[in-house]
């Protein structure tokens, strides 16, 4: 199949192709859903704060 | 040099200094907007997660062993996929950045350390990251050091020196910061490119089924040693149980394949989204993207094979007299308008520069504040500055001089050191973290002591299994050679002649660390913590793990 006789290497071509689809048609789908619980903002400023500071340190 | 080489270098210098200077400028880093509390565009978001996805050891290094190996590598990017960013995003991620955020975690290490309440955790998982990150940078800085090499007519020594003085002035400049435009320029340009010359290379051959077929009509032309050790072709996996199978699958395929997992890195980068919708939209982008690079690279490398015999009449790893870094370059040269390869080699280089800086980030980050500040409680100021500050140019310094040495031992001999390098550190993070790791997202049952077990003891057996049994990097270590004469412990001489210890299809020369490591750290995880005290139900709720 496809000039390649080991099916091992094109189940490999063709699952890298349907992998990446996969990945393509869940994101489309799951796009703009979140998690039912989402976090407080504060908690995400006081990270990002502090990763600020982190980042400065460097 | 021709003019359109110069102008091609120059405008791609200018727009990516323009970028560099409006992220210096105003707020460009992923925190920087999660401090603004805006989001980013969409499309910059998903492309700067492409660059942090995809180095030029892919292209460079894995290309280069797809030359070698043939498509049997093809299931690497379909791990890559399907583990690295399927499995990484929507179970890993949104776990890991609930819990960060939680504990407040600003590393890995430190991650670990907050969620089993230990210091010693923290430490050590930062001096070990300290420890394994250069061999995967310095396989960064020799992918991108041979390319200049080639594309330039340089020596390899002189590139490497140019290339790690423009790292070095980049960090110091500041350059460690992931700045989203110019990540995001780099990875529109490596996927418009990569694109292109999978669309030319099928073009050239035939299209696709003719393109394998020629390849796989080669398979007579595997130099003799490559079959000796169980290759069968370009498009057939190898032999099962040979050294050359238990490299491509233990080494290659699964050290990368299952390590992305536990990568110190990408664990960070999980926190730095505004929310778990972003994640979600993390998924498509990088499947595709990885897809249309790290796949293309690997497809591309094998059929260079089938256009060199065409062009020239040798296949790839002959035309570049056994430097396996060298074919992708050399394909690009060959195969592509000249304007082409040099904004290639441009992208590349910048690829190659936000890899490295985010390396040197890891190991600026694992010693001064996991090591220094968090576990040794040295908080004064200036301490962990300093200590970071020498930590990343130490790292600089043991990169680029692996970089030379790991030249002179493998550069011209057909070993694919780059793709190697990377799969190794890969496979040392697997063993070290994934145990620790998933346990700290999904069990409650993993205790500290548990924790601590399976981390030094998958680091320690896969570091011994590196340094006196797995033939390749026991030989270049040259440890085992000072102390037991042999430089390997499963290779015995009978006669004059090497004999492989082997136990039916398992040659254990070539069994990479990460199929010994993982399952000891795995076993130790568990078992130890069937015995030791229990993590308390508060710490738990506090971590965000809710009783059943």
């Amino acid at each position: 199949m496809l000039g390649i006789e080991d099916p091992w290497v094109v189940s490999a071509y063709y699952l890298c192709i349907f992998s990446a689809l996969f990945c393509l048609i869940w994101g489309i789908i799951k796009w703009n859903k979140d998690d039912p619980e989402t976090e407080p903002g504060e908690e995400i400023r006081r990270w990002a704060e502090e990763e600020n500071r982190v980042e400065e340190e460097l | 040099m021709s003019i359109w080489m110069i102008i091609i270098v120059v405008a791609y210098l200018g727009v990516i200094g323009y970028l560099g200077f409006r992220g210096f400028k105003s707020t460009k880093t992923a925190t920087d907007y999660l401090l603004g509390g805006r989001e980013a565009h969409p499309y910059v978001m998903a492309m700067s997660y492409g660059a942090t996805f995809i180095s030029t050891s892919a292209i460079i290094g894995f290309g280069g062993a797809s030359a070698v190996f043939g498509m049997s590598l093809l299931w690497l990017p379909f791990l890559n996929i399907f583990l690295g960013i399927f499995i990484a995003f929507w179970l890993f991620g949104r776990r890991t950045r609930k819990m960060g955020l939680r504990l407040d975690a600003h590393t890995f290490p430190e991650l670990l350390g907050r969620r089993f309440k230990s210091r010693f955790i923290q430490g050590a998982a930062g001096v070990i990251i300290f420890l394994f990150v250069p061999m995967y940078a310095s396989a960064v800085l020799t992918g991108a050091a041979k390319y200049l090499a080639y594309q330039f007519s340089m020596n390899y020594n002189i590139a490497l020196f140019v290339f790690s003085v423009i790292i070095a002035l980049y960090v110091v400049m500041g350059g460690i910061k992931g700045v989203m435009y110019t990540d995001a320029l780099q990875a529109t340009i490596m996927l418009i490119g990569l694109s292109f010359l999978l669309y030319m290379t099928y073009h050239k051959l035939g299209g696709p089924t003719a393109a394998h077929q020629a390849l796989t009509d080669m398979a007579d032309q595997v130099p003799a040693k490559l079959q000796a050790a169980g290759h069968r072709g370009w498009t057939r996996m190898p032999q099962f149980g040979t050294p050359l199978w238990w490299t491509a699958v233990s080494t290659i395929i699964m050290g990368v394949g299952i390590g992305v997992l536990a990568q110190p890195q990408l664990a960070v980068r999980y926190m730095t989204v505004k929310s778990g919708k972003e994640l979600n939209r993390a998924i498509p982008i990088g499947g595709v993207f990885i897809l249309l690079t790290a796949g293309v690279a690997y497809i591309v490398g094998s059929l260079s094979n089938v256009f060199f015999q065409q062009t020239v009449g040798e296949i790839s790893i002959a035309v570049a007299k056994g430097d396996v870094e060298q074919i992708i370059p050399m394909y690009l040269q060959a195969a592509t308008p000249n304007w082409f390869s040099v904004l290639f080699m441009l992208t590349l280089m910048s690829a190659a520069m936000s890899t490295l800086s985010s390396q040197f980030h890891v190991m600026g980050t694992s010693i001064g504040r996991d090591l220094i500040e968090e576990s040794l409680g040295r908080k004064s100021k200036n301490g962990g500055v300093l200590a970071t500050r020498i930590g990343v140019l130490a790292g600089i310094l043991v990169s680029v001089y692996l970089s030379y040495a790991i030249e002179i031992k493998f550069g011209k001999t057909g070993t694919a050191v780059v793709a190697r390098g990377t799969a190794i550190f890969f496979g040392l993070c697997a063993c070290a973290f994934l145990p620790m790791y998933v346990g700290a997202l999904w069990s409650r049952g993993i205790t500290k002591a548990g924790a601590i077990a399976g981390l030094i003891g998958g680091a320690a057996s896969s570091l011994l299994w590196m340094l006196l049994i797995h033939e390749k990097a026991s030989t270049a270590l040259l440890l085992c050679n000072t102390f037991f004469g042999t430089r390997s412990l499963a290779i015995q001489t009978v006669e004059g002649k090497e004999v492989f210890l082997s136990s039916g299809p398992i040659i254990w020369a070539f069994v990479d660390p990460l199929l010994i490591g993982l399952p000891i750290s795995i076993l130790l995880t568990v078992l130890v913590s069937r015995f030791t005290k229990k993590i308390t139900d508060e710490h738990l709720a506090h971590c965000g793990m809710m009783s059943e």
